[in-house]
């Protein structure tokens, strides 16, 4: 009980924003402005210029014409200024490019969901419940996240095809939760842990249920832990690619990803316009997404890794 | 009278006391707090975990049940020069991406750690090819790639460095550099900003102190930085070297484990022998072929970096 407050500082710092907003200049200015300009921003520019272009060079083919795009000695490769948004006319208008988009979405928020609920139970039982056995299964989840899917698939697809769900959006909401589960029960312990206990007897003294200090007490004082799980969990099922590969066989039933691989890439024709314009549309959302809400990402990023 | 009414009473109490004790039994309500991962976990990945290394000892293929045939498939993967190339490569491609994500890695931190104008903007940029999805971003390094249309081609050809287009995913030493650039590319970030994390919480005094003690930068770096940050480098280095040990999408975008298997990971072959030739025995043992490197990985790197936490003086924690 003693270490709580000092466990509570502990996570929070680590997880959100930098604790110690340093406005201060810290030791910085016993370096001269050329040092730094050498050591400091030189550095920094070249690995964040190498680290974004190949999204700009994405953005630009996507809007380059098709001459442009296979001529480079005429026209300076690096810019154009003639954009065309012909290529994501094609992709939306001539392809199935929506379906995927939706396909995409419903799988990762179906799945998102499903972990999360089963995470939020599992979280809560581990750490507060503190069931016999709960640190071997809490230690058992952690391995269950070091287990990668590109040894499951090969079984998990006799399983899907087992059960029925070959080439079916469910064959996907229901593995994912494999991947996302382990990830978000050990983020959401580490949240869970920084909840004091105090709040949680008194609720017991005044006769709740341990249900009903779960919904009204636990999940709303977890809702940032809560946010970061859920949207970590979505970039991942939007990111995976193994299973969706594997689990579906039918034009319009893939998800974004698979689909450009396989459906752009036909023989030596290489579409490149709407190849881009299709990687640019499928990872827009998640950038969106990301832009809003940076913080939790970190603290999701992080806070898995730190417990 | 109070004799008799006592045990009359008796039996109701018990009776409530045995449903409201198992009520707020922990471990009766654990067990069902934990049904619904339990669920998923045992079925999609406890469950097909063993189905995958009892398929490895049988000749499945996709439409025909198989039957036990031991050590045959190991035997005949024994014999494979391909599944030793891509044993080789997989080797290759972890080993020197993961030391150089490590290594640009922390540099990265630690310049995103200084006092600068713009900040919290840069971090966040740093971390976009990370969220961005692998498949499209490899995508991307296809086409920056590409043998004909290559920018990088053309800017070399424009500084006059050379006069030819480099066949980037079509020569094997190039394919190669090619996509474990690309997994640097995607790994960095990851290992960036969580690195940066552990660097916040060190305190500032203690630069301080050893800068009045006349200490240099390395020196701040070798003896406090980077002893502060082992646990936090073990935990992330573990991750990084697990994913990268079994990448799939990356490969499977950019070269599909061409030219001439020189890029086939273990992952990406087991993929190719199971699913597209329908081998499934024979890729499930491939992909159970991974499981020692796992194991063995998982143990340098994990009892690797914690030895020298102890060496600190820490507890274990």
């Amino acid at each position: 009980m003693t270490d709580l407050p000092a466990a509570k500082v502990d996570l929070k710092s680590v997880l959100s924003a930098p604790p110690r907003v340093d406005n201060s200049e810290g030791m910085s200015y016993l370096q001269s402005v050329p040092r730094r300009l050498v050591t400091l921003y030189l550095p920094l520019t070249i690995i964040v210029v190498v680290l974004l272009f190949p999204f700009y060079w994405m953005a630009l083919t996507s809007v380059k014409p098709d001459e442009q795009l296979l001529d480079l000695d005429k026209y300076n490769p690096f810019w154009t200024w003639n954009p065309t948004f012909k290529h994501f006319h094609k992709l939306l208008f001539e392809s199935y490019y929506p379906y995927w988009l939706w396909n995409t979405m419903y799988v990762a928020i179906c799945a998102t969901v499903l972990s999360i609920v089963a995470s939020v139970f599992a979280a809560y039982a581990i750490v507060r419940l503190r069931y016999k056995g709960a640190n071997l299964v809490g230690g058992l989840i952690f391995l269950a996240y070091l287990v990668p899917p590109s040894i499951l698939f090969i079984p998990l697809a006799t399983v899907v095809y087992q059960y029925g769900l070959f080439d079916s959006p469910l064959a996907l909401i229901l593995t994912y939760p494999t991947i996302l589960i382990p990830f978000s029960t050990w983020l959401l312990m580490g949240y869970f842990k920084t909840i004091p206990f105090e709040l949680e007897e008194c609720a017991l003294i005044d006769g709740a249920s341990r249900w009903q200090i779960l919904v009204k007490i636990v999940v709303p004082l977890a809702i940032p832990g809560l946010i970061s799980a859920f949207i970590f969990c979505f970039t991942l099922c939007w990111n995976e690619f193994i299973y969706a590969l594997t689990f579906l066989q039918s034009t319009s039933n893939k998800t974004v990803p698979v689909a450009i691989v396989n459906e752009f890439v036909d023989g030596d024709i290489y579409r490149w316009g709407s190849l881009m314009a299709g990687a640019l549309a499928g990872s827009l959302p998640l950038v969106i997404l990301y832009a809003f809400f940076v913080e939790h990402y970190v603290s999701a990023m992080t806070g898995a890794v730190k417990e | 009278m109070a004799d008799v009414a006592i045990p009359r009473a008796k039996p109701q109490m018990t009776e409530a006391g045995a449903w409201a004790q198992l009520k707020h039994n922990r471990n009766w309500l654990g067990f069902w707090f934990m049904v619904p991962a339990m669920v998923f976990l045992i079925f999609f990945l406890a469950y097909p975990l063993g189905l995958g290394i009892w398929l490895s000892f049988t000749d499945t293929r996709i439409g025909r049940v198989g039957h036990f045939i031991a050590f045959e498939n190991y035997e005949w993967l024994w014999d494979d020069s391909i599944f030793w190339l891509s044993v080789f490569n997989t080797l290759l491609y972890t080993f020197v991406a993961s030391a150089f994500k490590f290594g640009i890695g922390l540099y990265l931190a630690l310049l995103l750690n200084e006092h600068m104008p713009f900040k919290a903007m840069l971090r966040a940029m740093v971390l976009i090819p990370f969220i961005v999805p692998t498949v499209l971003s490899a995508l991307a390094f296809w086409w920056i790639f590409d043998s004909q249309f290559s920018i990088i081609s053309w800017s070399l050809k424009q500084l006059g460095l050379i006069n030819q287009n480099i066949n980037f995913l079509g020569d094997t030493t190039w394919a190669r550099i090619c996509v474990i650039f690309a997994n640097i590319w995607r790994g960095v970030p990851f290992v960036a900003i969580t690195l940066l994390a552990g660097l916040q919480t060190v305190s500032p005094s203690l630069y301080e102190a050893a800068t009045l003690d006349g200490a240099t930068r390395w020196q701040n770096f070798r003896y406090i930085t980077y002893p502060l940050l082992t646990p936090i480098i073990a935990v992330v280095m573990t991750f990084s070297v697990l994913f990268t040990f079994t990448d799939f999408q990356l490969i499977w975008a950019m070269t599909r484990g061409g030219p001439v298997n020189a890029t086939h990971l273990m992952a990406t072959l087991s993929y190719q022998r199971a699913i597209i030739a329908g081998q499934l025995g024979e890729g499930a043992a491939i992909s159970s072929a991974m499981i020692p490197f796992l194991l063995a990985a998982i143990m340098v790197s994990w009892f690797g970096l914690q030895r020298r936490k102890w060496q600190q003086g820490e507890s274990n924690d």
